[in-house]
């Protein structure tokens, strides 16, 4: 079983996002991204195992593409990690392995 | 015990899959270990023309065809990292990140990774900018200024893939001719949005925040320029990921593994295959036909074995 991510986008973002009261894991992927989707059911079992604890999005950066700029994502797959509003932790580009995301995950809660 | 296994290929790219493929319909119990993306490198790759009976698609296409071909006859899967192996004797043992695997047969199928530029600003502006993947990144770039440095069939196809974004690619050379293939030079060649810059490498990535501009030097007359770019795509070349088998196998000088036409390493029980080994062309279509060489002979020595 697995559950799917919490869709973020230009519109919600600053409410989902930034003003979460739980940490938050935004997944940014893109429908080209062969990386991003081979991921995205890894992604979505440790969305089950972190329930309740960690809020797990994702956003298709190229629907969101200046959102993107502006948070400084310019590559894919990228991951933020939010805790309050600010950002506390990124993964970008070929630092992004299941394992990477698993040992960010268990520092972050 | 379910960590047993007749064969264990590590990687799952065009070799790996093909291996997976030929090692189930041989009957034997195969698995595929995969970091990260089943299909490798070529499952970035925007268009692939040159594999036979494939006339035009994306890598990630043809990939997902051969994983779900070598899935249906049961080649088993799993996406974990590498950490260590053991590969001399008749147990090989595969430790990764989701825990030990045993098989009497193991194929190498790792791949290569791509080469950095090693030069200033490359860190610092590595997913803000700096790519090793224009199918990933490429859309980020609209209508904004990129570069591709390298002169093989991966720099130059994705040029041209880049020029649905960009307002302009800049492709820089070290020498004064391409080594792509002949046509998809010319196709570049023939597009307006691709300038190329001969006989040049780059000297240092600045910006602010984002990427901004690319020092450029001329190799020929030492002159140093600036271009004004917001990306920069790095295909300049790969290196082989046999990283962790510290010398278990005997490599060439580049780390490349030394197998023979059975795709046989210096050791008994295992076999190399694609891209990480040494040969003349690194293809498609040249790593299917390894792993299928590579899977046929660990049948022809696990028979040998019983």
């Amino acid at each position: 079983m697995s559950t799917k991510l919490f869709e973020v986008n230009k519109e919600n973002y600053q409410e989902e996002v930034v003003g979460s009261k739980l940490p938050v894991l935004v997944d940014f992927w893109g429908p080209r991204c062969a990386p991003c989707l081979a991921l995205m059911p890894e992604v979505e079992k440790l969305a089950l195992e972190y329930a309740g604890k960690v809020k797990f999005c994702k956003l298709n950066a190229t629907e969101n593409r200046r959102l993107c700029i502006d948070l400084k994502v310019m590559a894919l797959p990228t991951f933020l990690f939010y805790k309050s509003g600010e950002v506390v932790d990124k993964l970008t580009a070929d630092e992004v392995t299941k394992e990477s995301v698993c040992d960010r995950l268990k520092s972050f809660v | 015990m379910e960590n047993n296994y007749d064969l264990i290929i590590i990687g799952g790219g065009p070799a790996g899959l093909t291996a997976g493929l030929y090692g189930s319909r041989a009957k034997l119990r195969t698995l595929l270990i995969e970091k990260m993306l089943a299909g490798g490198q070529i499952a970035t790759t925007d268009h692939v023309e040159n594999y036979p009976g494939f006339m035009t698609g994306s890598g990630q296409k043809l990939t997902e065809i051969m994983e779900n071909q070598a899935k249906k006859f049961g080649t088993g899967f799993i996406m974990a990292e590498v950490t260590d192996v053991h590969l001399a004797g008749n147990e090989k043992i595969i430790s990764t990140s989701q825990g030990q695997y045993k098989a009497p047969a193991v194929i190498l199928a790792m791949g290569t990774s791509s080469r950095k530029l090693n030069v200033p600003g490359e860190e610092q502006f590595l997913g803000r900018g700096v790519s090793f993947c224009a199918t990933c990144d490429g859309a980020f770039f609209e209508d904004l200024p990129v570069m591709v440095v390298g002169g093989g069939d991966a720099a130059v196809e994705e040029a041209i893939y880049l020029t649905r974004f960009a307002e302009k690619v800049f492709l820089v050379h070290r020498r004064d001719a391409l080594r792509a293939t002949k046509v998809v030079q010319e196709r570049a060649f023939a597009h307006e949005k691709i300038k190329f810059v001969w006989d040049s490498v780059v000297d240092e990535i600045q910006g602010e925040n984002l990427l901004e501009r690319v020092v450029v030097k001329n190799v020929k007359n030492g002159r140093v320029k600036e271009i004004a770019v917001n990306g920069v795509f790095v295909y300049i070349g790969f290196l082989p990921n046999t990283g962790f088998l510290s010398g278990q196998v005997q490599l060439s000088e580049n780390g490349y593994i030394i197998a023979n036409e059975r795709m046989e390493t210096s050791l008994p029980g295992v076999f190399a295959a694609g891209d990480c080994r040494q040969k003349l062309l690194r293809q498609v279509v040249t790593a299917a036909g390894d792993g299928a060489t590579a899977a046929f002979a660990a049948e022809k020595y696990l028979e040998e074995l019983r």
